[in-house]
């Protein structure tokens, strides 16, 4: 398994460890209810170096980047973040993806951790201009501060700047700690944050700058078991669970995302055969109404007939009731109406509800 | 904290004799492992359970845990406190937090069990 440049330090942390796309990654640190509820009303520190960084440079890079994004990357003006997909001819999709604009001619694309070398081979394979794409993944240090504190903690470590002025996907080039950053006002959690991208070398100065004053600000370094919790509650996809090659974006509630009009990218055709012919598909938010905890993969039933099953569930510990997401076949369903979800074959009661659950 | 007075299965669950009856609950090194238990799952009055098999389930916020009964018996009491307040079982595991009380039908089969040394180095080897 692979290890972030950070593993000693969770280690040192007492993070439990879990796996997650080849990756041993910390789990928590003390609790993942603790954690999640720091983020909510103070701060959190993750570690998410995992993730994927490609640099994209050249005169083609805004050609080659068009091409794969579903989202309309000519909306994109420098220091402008956007969140995208790319599909493949079929409409199913490849990733989920952040898109950096330096300038026209320099991005960057932060991946999803499971997705880097197929990203990489997408990306390249594609590739008719003459742009270079580089893998700076190992290169690249990911910290993340998210929550209502994360603006005064961060302006700690920075001079001459507020990045309260950074607004909602913004990101600039500048120093935190005296560690050159890019500073992004970007997150997977639904509170105010940024994510941090430093050099490798860099990487565990910035963490441990960071990590006094998320303690003294009563915040928690925070693992993968309530970044999922948090990205839940906040509605947000995750690629290989809720979406994947075969998915399309229109059915897991993602085309706000897809921009067809006057342009064209990789797996348009599809989608709009797709449209005409009629989604059979969408993605729901429930939530139960008893306390039982509906998971991946379990069976969705409305009025005794099945119609989808669950790809992400979970107790929400700032709700206290479970929410989780189902794919399901009915054209009809809407906010509360009431489904039952199948547990260990019983059956729980859930309602619809409008995402995000927070 | 692994109290003397009580027998261990391997999976974690304890068991305390009193005469024919025994109550069940899971161990703090268990509680620790899972964390943030949301739901306890259980069978209902005059369900049989048989040893080392599954009678009830326990959810953290990260996954489901079954839980496997330390002797054979009819469930005579359960502990329904914990539908309302399952961080019970994080808070006191050998006493708010139980879970069953069966009456046994071999008490023999506690012989089987671990003891609270043997239960000890059960969680070593478990973590070496």
């Amino acid at each position: 398994m692979k290890r972030t440049p950070l593993y000693q330090v969770h280690k040192t942390l007492n993070a439990k460890f879990t796996e997650f796309g080849g990756w041993e990654m910390p789990l928590q640190y003390s609790s993942i209810v603790k954690e999640h509820l720091a983020v909510r009303a103070t701060v959190g520190l993750f570690d998410l170096s995992h993730m994927g960084e490609f640099e994209i440079h050249g005169q083609g890079a805004n050609e080659l980047v068009q091409k794969l994004s579903t989202n309309d990357v000519g909306r994109l003006t420098d220091g402008r973040v956007l969140y995208t997909l790319f599909c493949n001819e079929t409409g199913g999709i490849v990733d989920d993806l952040l898109i950096y604009r330096y300038t026209d001619n320099h991005y960057m694309l932060v991946v999803n951790a499971a997705n880097i070398e197929k990203d990489l081979a997408w990306v390249r394979s594609h590739n008719d201009t003459d742009a270079e794409i580089e893998d700076l993944s190992n290169e690249t240090v990911l910290i993340a501060l998210q929550g209502p504190k994360s603006i005064d903690i961060l302006n700690l470590f920075v001079s001459e700047l507020d990045v309260s002025e950074i607004s909602f996907f913004r990101f600039m080039v500048g120093e935190v700690a005296g560690i050159p950053t890019v500073i992004s006002r970007t997150g997977y959690t639904g509170e105010i944050g940024f994510e941090l991208y430093v050099q490798t070398s860099s990487g565990e100065d910035l963490w441990n700058a960071l990590y006094p004053a998320v303690i003294e600000a009563e915040g928690q370094p925070v693992g993968l078991g309530a970044r999922d919790t948090l990205r839940l509650e906040a509605g947000l996809r995750l690629y290989g669970v809720d979406m994947n090659d075969d998915t399309n974006p229109l059915e897991v509630g993602l085309s706000k995302f897809v921009k067809s009009k006057n342009r064209q990218f990789i797996g348009k055709n599809a989608l709009l055969a797709a449209k005409k012919k009629g989604i059979t598909k969408q993605m729901v938010g429930f939530q139960m109404l008893d306390r039982a905890v509906a998971r991946t993969g379990y069976a969705v039933y409305q009025e005794g007939e099945r119609i989808g099953e669950v790809t992400s569930g979970a107790p929400s510990p700032s709700l206290k009731c479970s929410i989780g997401f189902a794919i399901v076949t009915s054209q009809t369903i809407s906010e509360d109406d009431e489904i039952d979800i199948e547990i260990r074959s019983r059956m729980h009661p859930a309602k619809i509800v409008t995402e995000p659950f927070i | 904290m692994i109290p003397d007075n009580l027998k261990y299965n391997e999976s974690h669950e304890w068991a305390r004799q009193e005469g024919d009856i025994v109550t069940i609950g899971i161990s703090d090194y268990a509680q620790s492992e899972i964390q943030d238990i949301v739901y306890v799952e259980l069978p209902e009055i005059g369900t049989e359970l048989t040893q080392k098999t599954e009678f009830g389930v326990i959810e953290s916020v990260k996954a489901a845990f079954d839980l496997y009964a330390p002797v054979s018996g009819e469930v005579i009491e359960v502990n329904e406190s914990l539908l309302d307040a399952p961080e019970q079982v994080n808070e006191s595991p050998y006493d708010d937090g139980w879970f069953l009380k069966i009456r046994i039908t071999d008490s023999s089969e506690l012989d089987a069990l671990l003891d609270a040394d043997g239960y000890q180095a059960h969680i070593e080897a478990e973590h070496a």
